[in-house]
């Protein structure tokens, strides 16, 4: 279980300071299939990178299979890291321009030293990663400004389930992307889910795409306090979360969601 | 009933090293006066450049062919100074990418008042139109007037710039993926306020991949695939019953459908096959589909799809 505990983040200080995610309380279960929405500004992205092991809450306890994590970013440890991967909403700021895409999709073992040294054993994985998510050797051999969004996404998803993730964290995959797109990402991810127990976390601001694929769905910003919600078929959750993506305007806004 | 917008025959390909990206084949579109058109396709399939093409804002490493009318006047062969005056008072457009589209390092009030002015409104004026504008979409000018475009969340900048197109009071809006990276509540406001428009009488062309959005929407839909028009007709009727398998596909694919993805990949615009484009992909592909591209033919009533199987009708 990827569990967050009353996890807050804040931005800034002064006048100026947001409180992005407040009081906090997730679950997501291995094999589960957990919808988190909630209109922009909420602290969806906050709370993704916070569970993804990316960004250390200000006060809350993330844990990882009853592991506590520590620290986060870099230096948590490597093996925690890849229990749970996140896939970003924009896959042009998500991949290094500099990489061709098939090694954008091995960079995580080659960062971590679990690249086969053989050319053509990594000729290899690339070529069956780029299969399973419906790339072309051609477009694996090109750069991130050559190949398009949606082709860029489906890299960007090969990469975060090469490490074999127990957990994924899927952060708008797909809100840029044409459904035919969204549907095959969402096939990528339901084919590794038959694979092996994977906990997907889906946020998005689509509420049909959420009820239509998850297991259940949960509202960053409409759940109450201190209440349970018993969850269906894995995950449960608590949230709750400051007024800011409610408020037009009148105080300072969330200024960090794109 | 005559056209404001008459779109024929528009080629546009851009020239680049990799070869001649065909971003547009012979798209022919047209809008009547108060008509809502909605134009829809994945990324890539040359949306955004129709819209570009028609205010002319493509760069110069392109190839234009076939017309572009507006009342009348050849859109193409403006002047600089008529096309200045063309945009914004008579077609406007709301950009693609608002953070993008706005000014970062000036302050929005200022950028405001300066699109306002350029469609020759005074100062006054202008501050009390944007002010209406605003508040219909719940935004005070004062609280925007003092802040960068940064401070403002992607719902709120969206707002400004559909503020923007709106200032001069436009015979057509031209609006590009205005809801992507809007949530659900933003969007049906975003949905009103498109319809507001149109109710207002100016014409509308919404260039967008959301199908939901254009369902609710309604008007006449325009569906492109690969560079071409594959489907246009009544928005309804699309939903009802596409006639092009291309469409039919992906309704499928919407996940409260079935969610199935279309096999394989868009070709590439620079190498798209002198056949039909959705053959590869198409589950009732036949012979003549990989021999020639298709015409748009009748398909049902006010509807053409570029499909060998209305051809024999």
């Amino acid at each position: 279980m990827l569990s967050a505990d009353a996890v807050t983040k804040t931005f800034g200080s002064g006048a100026g300071r947001v409180i992005a995610v407040e009081h906090v309380t997730l679950q997501l279960r291995a094999g589960a299939r957990l919808g988190l929405v909630g209109p922009s500004g909420s602290g969806k992205s906050t709370l993704a990178q916070i569970m993804a092991l990316l960004l250390a809450p200000d006060d809350g306890v993330v844990s990882v299979d009853g592991t506590r994590v520590a620290v986060c970013g870099v230096r948590c440890d490597r093996e925690l890291r890849h229990r749970v991967q996140l896939v970003w909403q924009s896959p042009r700021m998500a991949v290094d321009p500099r990489l061709r895409v098939g090694d954008a999709i091995v960079e995580p073992l080659a960062a971590s030293g679990l690249l086969p040294a053989g050319r053509a054993e990594r000729r290899a994985l690339i070529a069956a990663w780029a299969a399973r998510v419906g790339l072309t050797q051609d477009l694996v051999e090109r750069f991130p400004h050559e190949v398009s969004e949606g082709q860029l996404q489906r890299a960007c998803l090969a990469r975060a389930l090469i490490v074999n993730p127990r957990y994924l964290i899927c952060d708008e995959l797909s809100s840029m992307l044409d459904v035919s797109t969204q549907a095959a990402l969402l096939e990528v991810i339901a084919a590794a889910q038959d694979e092996r127990e994977l906990g997907v976390m889906l946020i998005t601001h689509d509420r049909t795409l959420a009820s239509a694929w998850c297991e259940q769905t949960v509202d960053i910003s409409d759940l109450p306090a201190d209440r349970d919600i018993t969850a269906v078929s894995g995950a449960s959750a608590t949230a709750r979360s400051g007024a800011l993506g409610r408020q037009v305007c009148g105080r300072p806004q969330r200024s960090m969601q794109p | 009933m005559t056209a404001l917008l008459d779109v024929d025959e528009l080629s546009v390909g851009f020239r680049t090293r990799a070869g001649t990206v065909q971003a547009l084949s012979r798209a022919s579109v047209t809008v009547a006066p108060g008509e809502l058109l909605l134009v829809v396709g994945e990324s890539g399939s040359g949306k955004t450049v129709l819209a570009h093409s028609l205010l002319r804002l493509l760069p110069r490493n392109v190839d234009v062919s076939g017309s572009i009318r507006l009342g009348g006047e050849d859109v193409l062969a403006l002047k600089p100074d008529a096309l200045r005056r063309m945009r914004g008072r008579r077609m406007a457009l709301i950009p693609q990418s608002p953070a993008s589209s706005l000014n970062p390092v000036r302050k929005l009030g200022g950028q405001l008042l300066e699109a306002a002015q350029a469609r020759g409104l005074t100062e006054h004026d202008a501050r009390r139109r944007l002010r209406e504008l605003l508040a219909e979409l719940g935004l005070d000018l004062d609280f925007i007037s003092g802040r960068y475009v940064h401070q403002l969340s992607g719902g709120m900048q969206q707002r400004i710039v559909n503020t923007m197109a709106l200032v001069g009071d436009p015979d057509i809006v031209i609006a590009d993926e205005p809801t992507s990276g809007l949530d659900s509540d933003l969007v049906d406001t975003t949905a009103t306020q498109l319809r507001e428009i149109s109710a207002r009488g100016a014409s509308l062309l919404v260039i967008t991949h959301d199908l939901r959005l254009a369902q609710r929407l309604g008007g006449r839909l325009a569906l492109l695939y690969a560079s071409r028009i594959v489907e246009v007709g009544p928005t309804a009727a699309f939903f009802k019953a596409p006639a092009h398998p291309y469409g039919r596909e992906l309704l499928r694919a919407l996940p409260e459908r079935e969610g199935k993805s279309i096999p394989g990949l868009s070709p590439e615009l620079t190498a798209l096959p002198d056949h039909c484009a959705f053959a590869d992909r198409c589950p009732d592909r036949f012979d003549r589909c990989t021999e020639a591209v298709p015409d748009l033919y009748p398909a049902a009533d006010g509807v053409l799809a570029r499909c060998f199987a209305h051809a024999e009708r």
